[in-house]
């Protein structure tokens, strides 16, 4: 039952892009505004589906062509070794350090090994919702 | 150097030890792995100064110091010729493997992996001295035991034999540990020496006898103590490097090991001295009994070892005696305990070694169809006659010096006049004769049946001959210790024996050279325990040649009534009764399992409730009822009403989104913006997936329910509503403690460097619990896969024998 959905798809284009761009700014903004790792995952997954309802499961395969078992496990490793970091400092597991720098281009930023612990469970929360829908989704 | 690091060197080689085989194909990778045990040997050699002085040494590696828990190396006279025993036997075996094992047909990556783990546990057993970390290493010896025996894991005798020796030596294990925990509490303290210090006060603590007699309950399974001795037999399916190791030098030794370390805590009761010397006298008997009724050769010495390590037994029981009275014949016990422990290990190993070389040779270790094999194999039949008459008890072999001590030590006790001995003591004398003539029987059974006798060569798979000089060498060398230890005894129990006396008996002794024992052959003809030795020859001789008349009166025992029956019953029944019980309430459905626990959930927190009187109301901090509240509150109502009373699964989903929707509307009116952003996601993504797995789902109809099961659920239902309403009322009316939020407000920009609390919160503050979540998601995505993609179709085989 292929119905001609001309208009999904093209607002999909479109729309696609700004909820990307959107969890990007969520996630990075997650420190100080609402925002994290945890829902910047799961609104990129949010995009992934609105494209997943306009186009079919193929399409999608071609277009983000990762595999997003391997993305989870990125994402825990990423995590894990974050926390586990720690240890090599001489602090208890799971100590984190900011500090502030001045970057050309941002100008004056901090950086906090938070970040990579939130990017950890980012690509966690998106690998394994995207595998579990493809999984779902492309049993026949 | 920290020593306590060489404990862990072979477990450390064996991460090498597949590479090895993998890589390099010309040189069996045995050769590599011989040169740990040789290495160790070697060290610990240098120990034997400062030990023969009565000194030890300690290192330690923390491990969890907050619980008092450490890698103790504790290196005294006990520990030491332990260490040398499993050092020393253990380059002999390795040695004697490249020979026995063939590198193109056995898995040897593998096999010397465990044997190497085994190594590093046996180690940590013996030089350990704190508890916890023993008690770790005494179940890697059981795990690395159930890997050896289980080696050949396509034989279904192997693979029982492994989990049999597992559950018996484990529940020990277990019981042992208990040992340990009330220990702790008796002494607060993990380590044995402390412990041993403050041993007087311990004696009349409640949990005493208690923690004595689970002690020996690790100690007898691990030694084969009767009745646990069975697993020890079944072991035998193990290749033979691995029984003539784990099954008679070393870890069956283990329990002979625990109990010489904690006599200075417990030996001074005389529950100990009873169970202790009892039960040895018991197994040395009943062993050596049974032995004789065995056709296979390694049953026969499995037997026999089971036997000899009752024999030992009863002598450190019997020691323990000398805590009670100062004669010197009491001291002789303990003494004789050790000297009897080197030579087993000797002639045992030699007599494993040997029964392995007639089976390489041969291609059978069934007895009835060996014989003659002494004209084909002189250099074997040698070596098996020394181990045999070593283990019977005849000059010149080390065995004869160790079994009168054991003699005299028995006939001792009948002068002993405490704990009732003076009525029963005499037993002792008599039943470790009667097992002594029975010990001489099966020795020459062993050896002359096979090596003199009829030659029966064409009943052998094989046509016989001796056995390549390599796998040769190692039964020589232990055979030659066999029979210079007869000469040079005192040099012997100078160096190890005397230190080894003075670490279980700290308190009799104050240096080694104050152990005034020493040995000799000739006592004359006054001696007791010569005309004893003398009687055991006779008997046991006479006994030897009648055994065609009176070997069918095994058969008088039913084999129902056997001690291995019972065990198979105790796994049956107990395998049985746990099926059944499941089968109860287990019925496959996952609705019934929620069911279950929402039930569960409920009842029990509400009952809590009201039996601590926790619930209260404080309507004070309510916020106001407003109209955007009062409307929403409505149409998350409706919802729910409707994904009830929905008709069809897509009607009931989109209404479940509803709620959800509604939900978070909620967070934004009471200002949560992270809690609102998430839920309006986590509903869009869930929504889609329910969509998704719609058309896997089964048509929205009655699946067998009753009105009973709908009240059932009805009550489940609204009792989970009533207990998390309850539960959020009073959580919110009521802080037993200071709520953390102002602990947070106060941290979150100088110590955690971030603006927003509630992310914060999930990365830095309870970062482990975000990582714990992730973790599992990740595992809930693998599962998804896993069960959907990857399901292996009904008709494959999924029997592992097959």
């Amino acid at each position: 039952m292929k119905t001609n959905d001309v208009i999904l798809q093209t607002t999909a284009k479109v729309v696609f892009f700004i909820i990307f761009l959107f969890s990007i700014h969520i996630f990075f903004a997650g420190h100080y505004a609402p925002g994290g790792g945890f829902v910047g995952g799961l609104l990129t997954t949010g995009a992934i589906i609105l494209l997943l309802l306009a186009f079919d499961l193929r399409t999608i395969q071609q277009i983000l062509p990762f595999n997003f078992t391997i993305v989870t496990a990125i994402g825990l490793v990423l995590a894990l070794s974050t926390a586990a970091g720690s240890i090599f400092f001489n602090v208890p597991f799971f100590t984190h350090a900011f500090s502030d720098f001045d970057l050309p281009l941002f100008g004056k930023t901090s950086l906090h090994t938070a970040m990579l612990f939130d990017s950890g469970v980012y690509l966690v929360v998106v690998g394994s919702a995207i595998t579990i829908i493809q999984t779902i989704g492309g049993d026949d | 150097m920290e020593f306590v690091l060489l404990i862990f060197l072979p477990v450390l080689f064996a991460i090498l030890v597949p590479f090895a085989y993998k890589k390099i194909k010309g040189i069996h990778t045995g050769w590599f792995v011989f040169l740990v045990p040789l290495v160790l040997f070697g060290y610990y050699l240098s120990f034997l100064p400062l030990v023969m002085d009565g000194g030890h040494a300690i290192s330690e590696l923390k491990w969890i110091p907050s619980l008092g828990i450490a890698f103790t190396s504790y290196i005294d006279g006990l520990s030491l010729l332990f260490t040398l025993l499993i050092t020393g036997i253990g380059a002999l075996v390795v040695l004697y493997s490249v020979f026995y094992m063939d590198s193109k047909k056995e898995d040897l990556g593998s096999f010397y992996v465990y044997l190497l783990i085994f190594m590093t546990a046996m180690l940590g057993v013996v030089q350990s001295d704190n508890t916890m970390t023993l008690y770790l290493f005494w179940e890697l010896t059981s795990i690395s035991s159930f890997l050896l025996i289980g080696f050949w894991y396509t034989n279904d005798k192997s693979r029982f034999g492994a989990l049999k020796s597992m559950m018996i030596t484990v529940f020990g294990g277990l019981m042992m540990l208990g040992a340990f925990i009330l220990l702790s509490i008796m002494g607060e303290t993990f380590s044995i020496r402390e412990l041993i210090a403050q041993a007087p006060d311990l004696v009349g603590q409640p949990y005493f006898t208690l923690a004595l007699v689970l002690l020996l309950l690790g100690a007898f399974t691990k030694s084969a103590q009767f009745p646990f001795y069975i697993w020890l037999p079944d072991a035998m399916e193990a290749p033979t490097p691995v029984s003539a190791y784990l099954h008679s030098a070393t870890m069956v030794k283990a329990g002979i090991y625990l109990v010489a370390r904690f006599t200075p805590i417990f030996g001074a009761s005389s529950t100990w001295i009873w169970l202790v010397t009892g039960i040895g006298l018991l197994t040395l008997f009943w062993g050596s009994f049974f032995a004789v009724k065995q056709t296979d050769l390694k049953a026969i010495l499995a037997f026999s070892t089971v036997s000899q390590l009752g024999l030992i037994m009863s002598l450190l029981g019997a020691g323990a005696i000398s805590y009670h009275t100062s004669a010197a014949m009491f001291g002789i016990a303990t003494y004789a305990a050790i000297f009897h422990l080197v030579n087993h290990a000797a002639f045992k190993g030699s007599l494993f070694m040997i029964a392995g070389i007639i089976d390489h040779e041969t291609g059978t270790r069934d007895i009835r169809k060996l014989g003659g094999l002494m004209s084909v194999m002189p250099i074997s039949f040698t070596v098996a006659a020394i181990g045999s008459f070593s283990m019977a008890g005849l000059p010149p072999f080390s065995g004869f010096l160790s079994k009168e001590m054991f003699l005299e030590s028995m006939v001792a006790l009948r002068h002993f006049e405490l704990f009732n001995f003076d009525t029963w003591g005499i037993m002792f004398p008599v039943v470790a004769w009667i097992a002594s003539v029975f010990t001489f029987t099966y020795s020459m059974y062993f050896v002359l049946k096979t090596f003199i006798g009829q030659k029966k060569f064409d009943q052998l798979p094989k046509q016989p001959h001796e056995a390549p000089i390599g796998m040769l060498i190692a039964p020589m060398i232990l055979a030659t210790i066999v029979i210079l230890v007869f000469f040079i005894p005192n040099v012997i129990g100078k160096w190890i024996i005397k230190p080894a006396v003075m670490a279980i008996q700290p308190t009799l002794y104050a240096n080694p050279s104050a152990v005034d024992i020493h040995v000799q052959a000739w006592h004359g003809f006054g001696s007791v325990a010569l005309w004893l030795t003398i009687g055991v020859i006779i008997f046991g001789a006479l006994l030897y040649l009648t055994i065609p008349k009176w070997q069918p009166l095994y058969r008088i025992q039913p084999a129902k009534l056997s001690l291995n029956e019972g065990y198979d019953a105790l796994m049956r029944g107990s395998e049985k009764g746990m099926n059944r019980v499941s089968r109860l309430y287990m019925d496959g459905k996952i609705r019934t399992y929620l069911l279950y626990m929402f039930a569960f959930l409920s009842i029990t927190i509400i009952a809590v409730l009201f039996i601590k009187d926790a619930f209260v109301l404080d309507m004070s901090s309510f916020a106001a009822i407003t109209l955007y509240g009062s409307l929403n509150a409505v149409v998350l109502l409706l919802s729910v009403g409707f994904v009830v009373f929905a008709k069809s699964r897509l009607a009931a989903i989109i209404a479940l989104g509803g709620v959800g929707y509604s939900v978070a509307l909620f967070f934004v009116i009471f200002k949560a913006p992270d809690l609102a952003l998430t839920q309006l996601v986590i509903e869009t993504v869930s929504v889609a997936l329910f969509l998704l797995a719609f058309k896997h789902l089964p048509a929205l109809k009655n699946h067998g329910e009753t009105t009973r099961t709908k009240v059932v659920n009805m009550v489940v239902a609204l009792s989970v509503g009533v207990m998390v309403t309850l539960v959020a009322l009073s959580s919110h009316s009521q802080k037993m403690i200071p709520s953390i939020s102002q602990y947070y407000k106060d941290t979150v920009a100088t110590e955690a460097g971030g603006g927003n609390i509630v992310n914060v919160i999930l990365v830095d503050y309870r970062g482990f619990d975000t990582l714990f979540e992730i973790a599992v998601l990740a595992i809930a995505g693998i599962a998804v896969l896993g069960m959907i993609r990857l399901r292996v179709s009904r008709k494959e085989p999924t029997d592992e024998n097959k």
